[in-house]
């Protein structure tokens, strides 16, 4: 995977990632901030954009602000400074009842005295639709999430999964242009979670609808999302689609929390173009970076663990140094190793199960290569 | 059976035995009483004997005529004659002087040939066939009697039964008037009590436990502490008419009479049993998770639509667990009627309690007692018909 120019969002309000075909904002936070005390803010000064038919995730640690942040969307909290538009219109001071975004709750939060059926018509008995039309709009949602016939159900007779799966369809039976997730698959077991994230998917295809998903499981979020604002701290640290939120990591936090990544710290001795040279504690690497380094700059040299090479041909790459081995998990279609490199025992190659490689044993000197477009050079944020 | 089981079996067995003792025997001696009585056939044991044969038309034969010219003497010496002459009388006024001269005549009387010449030369009421049936009736071990005086009912002399003569109808009313008031006491209760519970519920912790200790505090003090405050307050020259009476809201002769009738009872009663509905509710509110009203306004309820399809019928095990507990106990409510509610402000648990301690009809007691419990196990019964026990919750 090459380098190539992204843009990419941060707090500071650069909005980027893959364009839509025919952009339109749908949701716009603009400066929100939230606290409870008055002393601790639980979201801070954020800014953030949702196209049309988007669908973004907020991805991020627990009591990052995420939820807070999807939860004054859907109107149980109000912003303690800042504006959030829907469609260009602010709506502050419409209760939640009066904005019509479908939400979907963690722990389903069906109502329990209710079947099935009666839970997916009663947003559209609030709404004083006609009998007839409410029974072709609840048959309609429950095929959508593959439900039919589960009309006459009590919620409690429903396995977990089934009971998501209800709640997606009561979310979306009154046709809302905006759905929020909170977390919906967290409950779930792993089985049923990757089954529902890609019903999740097609539906968002189906109905073109807008969907806020919130979630702390990255995989989840890379699975799923057109892009990702990964939350830490009550700020957005970087908002892409999960291809440059992988490749590209704009900050430490990210390169730490999305995948896995080898972070060894160094000073920047040399710029040239998009490529620089780090000295760590070891040697010099070649890296690449985002092009806001200059010589004399504290940074974190990430380096992928898969994307490192066992015993290369001298010369192949920008980056060779020799580890010890320290020890070796068989994990089937790959090895995952432990090397002490430059006195540091946690660098972390995974290695693809293939002749020669299971050779590897404990306290071998070995030689590890890789590219510099795979190792990359971040803004040294110290978190 | 296994060691352990036996163990188990010690350890519960304290627990068996208090129940046994102070709960299952007296309750059943109780229902026992209410229909099947020896205190009055032990006076007249072979009379009654006798009796049993006798079909009830004309005179008993002679036999019964012997045995009860021999028994009526004696239990006059042993002083238990009063027991019999005591519930023939209730029976038929008149019967109590009737009985005691016969057996104080009886010993000096002249043999008359046949005990039934005797006797009716003694008082001619004994050659009255009707004079027999209610001693018989009186003496009997067996009866429904006081179950019919219970329900306002009576026995004719043709054997029919019959409503009582209005005005002297006294226990249906009085249930009547008891049901009424634990309804409006119930309906008080809930009233009160929902919005008290659910502030309760959605207070963040340290409100919460402040709150719950407002509901408690008055829950752990005596009752008779409780009702004795309300005497203070409500009475004449109390707390209330003063503060109205210095405001000039009233004069002072135009006092409220807000205690010693039905008005002090229903005051008294829904402040001391208001606990025993807002926890029960407390405890289902607590439990409705806090999205389920997100989830609804999310769906485009209105907060009050959301109330009413969502919060209160989720609610409903603990509006049911609280009407049961208020009803149940303000039916049997004693204490508090007999010390605020003066004389129209009493209830069926007042007339059981004048039976036992101070008429001493203790049959009579027991049958109201017994179709008070049959009250309440139907409406248990019921209870569980609509809502199910199982689902109830208690604090």
């Amino acid at each position: 995977m090459g380098y190539k120019p992204v843009f990419f969002a941060t707090a500071s309000g650069h909005i980027g990632g893959q364009p839509l075909k025919h952009p339109s904002t749908h949701v716009e936070y603009l400066g929100v901030s939230k606290t409870y005390d008055g002393e601790q803010w639980i979201v801070e000064e954020l800014e953030l954009t949702v196209q049309r038919g988007e669908f973004l995730t907020l991805l991020g640690p627990s009591g990052s602000g995420k939820t807070t942040c999807l939860m004054m969307l859907a109107g149980f909290e109000a912003p303690t400074r800042g504006d959030i538009r829907i469609a260009g219109k602010s709506v502050q001071g419409i209760p939640a009842d009066k904005r019509g975004i479908g939400v979907v709750f963690q722990n389903y939060a069906l109502f329990p005295h209710m079947t099935v059926g009666g839970n997916l018509a009663f947003p559209l008995e609030v709404r004083g639709m006609a009998e007839s039309e409410r029974r072709a709009r609840v048959d309609k949602a429950l095929a959508l999430v593959r439900m039919s016939g589960f009309e006459g159900r009590l919620p409690r007779a429903l396995s977990g999964g089934q009971q998501q799966r209800v709640a997606i369809a009561r979310a979306l039976v009154f046709e809302p242009e905006l759905v929020l997730m909170d977390e919906p698959l967290g409950a779930l077991d792993r089985r049923l979670r990757e089954e529902l994230q890609f019903e999740i998917r097609r539906i968002h295809r189906e109905l073109g609808v807008t969907i806020v998903y919130v979630t702390h499981d990255q995989q989840e979020a890379m699975v799923m999302s057109d892009r990702v604002a990964v939350f830490s701290h009550g700020r957005i640290e970087q908002i892409a689609s999960p291809e440059v939120l992988y490749e590209e990591p704009a900050r430490s936090f990210v390169a730490r929390f999305i995948g896995e990544n080898n972070l060894i710290k160094g000073e920047v001795s040399e710029v040239k173009g998009g490529v620089c040279t780090v000295q760590v504690e070891g040697g010099a690497m070649t890296a690449t970076h985002l092009g806001d380094l200059s010589r004399g700059d504290q940074t974190l040299v990430a380096v992928r663990p898969e994307r490192i090479q066992l015993r290369p041909d001298p010369g192949t790459y920008a980056n060779e140094f020799t580890a010890t081995v320290e020890d070796v998990t068989f994990l089937g279609d790959h090895l995952r190793m432990r090397f002490n490199l430059f006195g540091q025992a946690d660098f972390i190659a995974k290695l693809p199960n293939i002749v020669g490689h299971g050779a590897v044993l404990p306290d071998d000197e070995v030689r590890l290569g890789w590219a510099a477009l795979d190792c990359r050079a971040l803004n040294f944020v110290d978190i | 059976m296994p060691r352990a089981r036996l163990i188990s079996l010690a350890l519960v067995l304290p627990l068996l035995a208090f129940v046994g003792v102070t709960f299952v025997a007296p309750l059943a001696s109780l229902l026992s009483k209410s229909a099947y009585e020896t205190r009055v056939h032990d006076v007249i044991p072979e009379t009654m004997s006798v009796l049993d044969t006798w079909d009830g038309h004309g005179l008993p034969p002679e036999a019964a005529f012997a045995t009860i010219a021999k028994e009526l003497p004696s239990a006059r010496a042993d002083r238990t004659l009063l027991r019999l002459s005591g519930a023939a009388n209730r029976l038929r006024p008149g019967m109590r002087i009737f009985i005691a001269a016969t057996a104080q005549r009886v010993p000096r009387a002249e043999f008359a040939g046949t005990w039934r010449e005797t006797l009716a030369g003694i008082d001619e009421g004994w050659a009255d066939p009707q004079t027999w049936r209610v001693i018989k009736q009186a003496a009997t071990k067996f009866s429904l009697r006081h179950y019919l005086q219970a329900l306002d009912l009576e026995q004719r002399p043709d054997g029919s039964i019959g409503a009582r003569p209005e005005q002297e109808r006294v226990y249906m009313p009085l249930l009547w008037r008891t049901l009424v008031v634990s309804f409006f006491v119930t309906l008080l209760c809930f009233v009160i009590g929902y919005p008290i519970a659910m502030l309760i519920a959605d207070s963040p912790p340290r409100r919460r436990n402040l709150l719950l200790l407002l509901v408690l505090v008055p829950f752990w003090t005596s009752l008779l502490v409780r009702t004795t405050a309300w005497i203070v307050l409500l009475q004449r020259q109390g707390v209330i008419n003063d503060v109205l009476v210095s405001f000039g809201l009233l004069g002072d002769d135009t006092r409220l009479e807000m205690i010693y009738n039905m008005t002090g009872t229903f005051v008294a009663m829904t402040h001391v049993l208001l606990p025993f509905m807002v926890l029960p509710l407390y405890s289902v509110m607590r439990s409705i998770p806090e999205n389920q009203l997100r989830a609804s306004a999310s769906l485009g309820a209105s907060p009050m639509q959301g109330f009413v399809r969502v919060y209160f019928p989720q609610t409903l095990p603990g509006v049911g667990a609280g009407a049961l507990l208020v009803f149940i106990l303000s039916i049997g409510y004693y204490i508090t009627p007999a010390l605020v509610g003066g004389s129209s402000g009493q209830l069926i648990s007042n007339m059981i309690a004048y039976h036992v301690q101070t008429s001493l009809n203790w049959g009579l007691a027991a049958a109201l007692s017994s179709i008070l419990l049959a009250a309440i196990i139907v409406l248990y019964l019921a209870f569980n018909r609509l809502v199910g026990i199982d689902r109830m919750r208690l604090g």
